[in-house]
């Protein structure tokens, strides 16, 4: 087998893949994707995660460095087992926002900033193009293998592979305008190769393990060998490495470019991930385990200048097993191809929608509204500078390639790249959970990281400046990544803590971060000549057809014929959500403020949103419930009706109190002045029966007004009027007041007058009204034969007052101590107390009211109770007043 | 065997059991007054009164329970009550022979003891 054939094969591969592609494209266009749409395919293309690095380069790793290669495959099993619900609510908050990559989501985030997404672009560039490079190196090398020794390889074959996928990736990553539709084609190819390179590898593994081992003990004995030599001091297993490692490929699975996209971009439901959660890393299981296998064979059987790197293809190759080789190389290749088509697609979107198109508006802004037809096709336009993109992106890589021509270790690539893809997580994990983070922290902090980042792990690595001296005992790149981090993520708080965000960037953050649509309620319409304008730029960017088609539906949605839209904010809200779903939020939002005018939100807008937002956080939490969840609410519920059927008891108890109440001194009135009209009454009856129906008339009166008073203070529509008050002033008014109360029994008031003189803001009338009660009820209820009142005061805790008031008499049994604040909970013999049992009721609501309590302290002898108010009244009842 | 008492009348308010012993007597009736509703079947069973006028809020012992009580009792099973009510007159205990809602007239009062009294 030639270098030649070889070519020719992966050549010919990539021709297969077009058919596939194309026929996987042709059903959806026909409407039969549905038989292809499973689970299992979007699983199989997330293995795009698994380059030809991982194919190749993960023997060569385990090779020089042990068990550490694991490291790659354990960050993303650990995500995507341990953490799938995170990866829902991404998906769910990247689908309602249409977004179309990871430069696209942050920038999204945070304000729709274009500098942010242009800057997410470049680190993106920066990191992947020695990653594409790596791939043509993994082919060159792999292809080279197979040629004699001395021979030359066919000049330019790197060059045709990669025109052959830059065509591929053209032809099925631009087929559709908007960027966040899904890329059918693609994705199946994707994973197709899926399977390819894991039966290829898991061939060459078995092959390894039983053809040339003696099956897993065999291996398990060489391991332990080559453990103990002097050989295996490399494969120590260093803590901060491993740690690093994990962390960083756990966060490459989500934030690399390509990742991004199959995850994110091409996955079409949230619940793909159920799937996805066991599936994928049992696919990187079966990616990994025959690793070691094959590197320790290698060792053994090899001669000691052969690269590790290639022991998959050199083990069979050495035994003559050509066509097994061959399914290796094609396995190889598969892992290279998924790896930069789909990388090519996710970058030239960044690079399109966040470099080329701004730079054409910012080019063009004076001419961009005017009529269709003497302008440029927005739409062609659009895809032309992603062809472009993806050609540069490609290009770029196999530049690199040529450059560097070859020389480093494939691993260290992979984890270069991964590295500087990690300084965009903390802007996306904080920015999805934290409300508070801004555009300038994000900015901050993503810059800043990328900084380290390129001086210490990204520069060196190319060689161009020596690496970073590190404190003994820090491994190099561990220490480098970890410091580019840190800076990261403490200037994304600390900048975003003293920062104020604009109203547009609050109200993403808002949708972000509670995952709902920042939906606005149609209002006001803004100016209508614009619709005109908007279906203009629409029709050159989308084609007229489908501009037309999304007017005449939005029209018909506000019950308008025709297909010219008021441009209610529902309406700029969907259409820019559209818009940013072909060229991206940034230049989405750029756009329409060039036609509409408009700073994107208003105040009002994010108030609405903002109320919006916490009835649909409610009704999302809701969704999420488990079945065993939903049970829980059921039990919950129950619960609810029991409480209000209580409560509708309590209610009918209540009222059925009203009337004895109101009844019962009507009936003495009614059947006394009934009687006063009989003749022969005795002048002494006469006068008795007069002031009997007076008493009852009074006490009819008092109980209205208290009733009265509960419902004011209960309905809450009491006028709080607070005032600076002496309270040795208010209590001498509440002793005269009260003093009407038993004037036949002589009380002894024990005071401490100068402590009384303290000033206090509160309600002075209500405060009053409380006092008078409590020591209107200790002169009715203290039964001792010398009745004594003392008042204490004092100052208490954060500047509130204390008041105790408390009596010489036998107190309140304990049983009754919990009932005495409820209303009618009149204890004693109704005559004597003469009131209907609502004070205490009232003294609790009105405490509440002036932002205190009221409490009986057990245990002081006689009944106490205790009265505190706080330093000042609720702030927001004060303002009321004003 | 006819009792010497007309009413034995169970209320706790003393104004009301005031105007009610005063409408009565001023009638002829022969009137005594309890206010307090554990003491009241003892007053029963010892005054044995022709008409016994019940209030439904009572300390002690609830009227409601009182009637209870006497509808138990294999001597006082047949004793007449008019019930008194503040209440409104849903969800009334069962076992009164009438029921007077407060507020009431004096002649209606007057009218409903006269059915009572003037039956023997």
């Amino acid at each position: 087998m030639t270098p030649e054939t070889l070519g020719a094969a992966a050549i010919a591969y990539i021709a297969l893949m077009f058919l596939l592609a194309h026929a996987a494209d042709r059903a959806a266009a026909r409407g039969r994707w549905r038989w292809m749409d499973r689970p299992v395919v979007y699983t199989l293309s997330l293995s795009v995660y698994c380059s030809a690095w991982t194919f190749f380069g993960a023997v060569g790793y385990a090779s020089r460095s042990g068990l550490e290669f694991l490291t790659i495959y354990l960050g993303p099993g650990i995500v995507f087992a341990g953490a799938w619900w995170g990866l829902r609510r991404l998906l769910r908050v990247a689908r309602m926002h249409r977004v179309t990559s990871i430069a696209d989501l942050i920038s999204s985030r945070f304000g729709k900033s274009a500098a942010l997404a242009a800057l997410v672009t470049l680190i993106s560039m920066l990191a992947a193009t020695p990653y594409i490079a790596l791939q043509l190196q993994s082919f060159t090398m792999a292809i080279s293998v197979f040629a004699e020794p001395g021979d030359p390889l066919p000049g330019n074959i790197s060059l045709w592979v990669g025109i052959g996928l830059a065509a591929f990736t053209i032809l099925f990553g631009t087929r559709n305008l908007a960027a966040d539709e899904r890329h059918h084609g693609v994705v199946m190819a994707i994973a197709v190769e899926a399977v390819v390179k894991l039966a290829a590898f898991i061939a060459v593994g078995t092959y390894v393990l039983w053809g040339l081992a003696d099956g897993p003990a065999d291996v398990l004995a060489r391991i332990d060998r080559l453990a103990e030599s002097p050989e295996g001091q490399g494969w120590l297993i260093r803590p901060d490495r491993w740690f690093t490692l994990i962390a960083l490929s756990g966060a490459a699975v989500v934030v690399l470019p390509r990742m991004f996209h199959v995850l994110v971009v091409e996955a079409n439901d949230e619940d793909r991930l159920r799937h996805a959660g066991w599936a994928f890393p049992a696919y990187l299981a079966a990616m990994s385990f025959l690793v070691l296998p094959i590197a320790v064979i290698g060792r053994d059987f090899l001669p000691a200048d052969a690269n590790p790197d290639l022991y998959v293809l050199t083990l069979p190759l050495s035994q003559g097993l050509d066509t097994l080789a061959a399914l290796v190389f094609l396995g190889g290749f598969s892992s290279a191809m998924s790896m930069v088509v789909v990388s090519a697609i996710a970058l030239s979107t960044m690079m399109a929608n966040h470099w080329l198109v701004p730079l054409w508006l910012w080019l063009r802004q004076a001419t961009l509204s005017a009529p269709a037809g003497a302008q440029e096709d927005l739409g062609a336009l659009m895809l032309n500078a992603r062809r472009l993109a993806i050609v540069a992106v490609i290009g770029a890589g196999w530049v690199y390639h040529q450059a560097s021509g070859g020389t480093a270790a494939l691993a260290a690539m992979g984890i270069v790249a991964f590295s500087g893809m990690a300084q965009v997580l903390p802007a996306m994990v904080v920015g999805l959970s934290w409300r508070g983070a801004t555009r300038r922290g994000a900015t901050a902090g993503v810059l800043a990281g990328a900084l380290i980042w390129a001086q210490m792990v990204f520069l060196p690595s190319l060689g161009l400046i020596a690496p970073p001296v590190m404190p003994a005992g820090i491994d190099p790149f561990a220490g480098a990544v970890l410091l580019a981090l840190s800076v990261n993520l403490t200037l994304l708080i600390l900048v975003s803590l003293i920062d104020f965000p604009d109203p547009v960037e609050r109200m993403q953050a808002l949708s972000f971060v509670h995952a709902i649509a920042p939906d606005s309620t149609p209002n006001e319409a803004a100016p209508s000549t614009k619709s005109e304008e908007l279906l203009t730029l629409a029709g050159r960017i989308w084609g007229s057809e489908n501009a037309l088609e999304f007017f005449r539906g939005m029209a018909e949605q506000q019950g308008k014929s025709g297909y010219l839209p008021d441009l209610t904010p529902r309406f700029l809200v969907d259409f820019e959500r559209r818009l940013a779903g072909t060229v991206g939020a940034a230049t989405a939002a750029a756009l329409m403020t060039r036609v509409v005018g408009r700073g994107g939100v208003t105040v009002a807008d994010l108030m609405e949103v903002a109320g919006e937002a916490s009835q649909a956080r409610e009704a999302n939490r809701r969704l999420e419930l488990t079945s065993s969840e939903l049970a829980r609410t059921a039990a919950m519920l129950r619960e609810t009706n029991d409480k209000l059927t209580a409560l509708s008891a309590h209610k009918d108890a209540f009222l059925g109190q009203i009337s004895h109440e109101l009844r019962t001194p009507m009936t003495s009135i009614q059947a006394f002045s009934e009687i006063l009209k009989e003749p022969g009454l005795s002048d002494e009856d006469r006068s008795r029966f007069a002031g009997i129906i007076h008493d009852e008339a009074s006490r009819l009166t008092r109980l209205l007004q208290d009733l009265i008073d509960l419902a004011v203070l209960e309905v809450g529509s009491a006028r709080l009027k607070p005032a600076v008050i002496n309270l040795h002033d208010l209590i001498e008014r509440a002793l005269a007041a009260s003093g009407a109360t038993a004037p036949q029994r002589t009380f002894t008031i024990q005071r401490n007058r100068p402590a009384e003189h303290m000033s206090v803001i509160t309600d002075p009338d209500r405060l009053l009204q409380v006092l008078i009660n409590v020591i209107a009820n200790a002169r009715k209820y203290c039964d001792a034969e010398f009745p004594v009142i003392r008042i204490d005061t004092r100052r208490a805790a954060a500047g509130g007052t204390e008041i105790d008031i408390s009596d010489n008499g036998s107190g309140i049994a304990p049983e009754s101590r919990a009932l005495i604040f409820e209303k009618f909970a009149r204890l004693n013999d109704p005559a004597r107390a003469g009131g209907a049992g609502l004070g205490l009721a009232i003294c609790k609501e009105i405490m509440e009211f002036l932002g205190g309590r009221i409490a009986y302290l057990p245990g002081r002898g006689g009944a106490c109770f205790r009265i505190t108010l706080p330093a000042r009244p609720p702030v927001s009842q004060a303002n009321d007043a004003n | 065997m006819t009792s010497a008492i007309d009413v034995l009348l169970i209320e706790d308010e003393p104004s009301i059991a005031e105007a009610v012993r005063f409408v009565l007597t001023r009638e002829g009736w022969n009137c005594r007054h309890c206010a307090n509703g554990s003491e009241a079947i003892g007053q029963i069973r010892r005054l044995k009164p022709r008409l016994v006028i019940l209030d439904l809020m009572l300390p002690g012992r609830s009227g409601g329970e009182l009637l209870a009580d006497l509808r138990a009792d294999s001597v006082l099973a047949r004793q007449p009550v008019l019930l008194l009510t503040a209440r409104g007159t849903d969800a009334l205990p069962e076992g009164a022979d009438r029921v007077l809602a407060k507020p009431f007239a004096n002649a209606d009062l007057r009218l409903v003891v006269h059915e009572f009294l003037d039956r023997a």
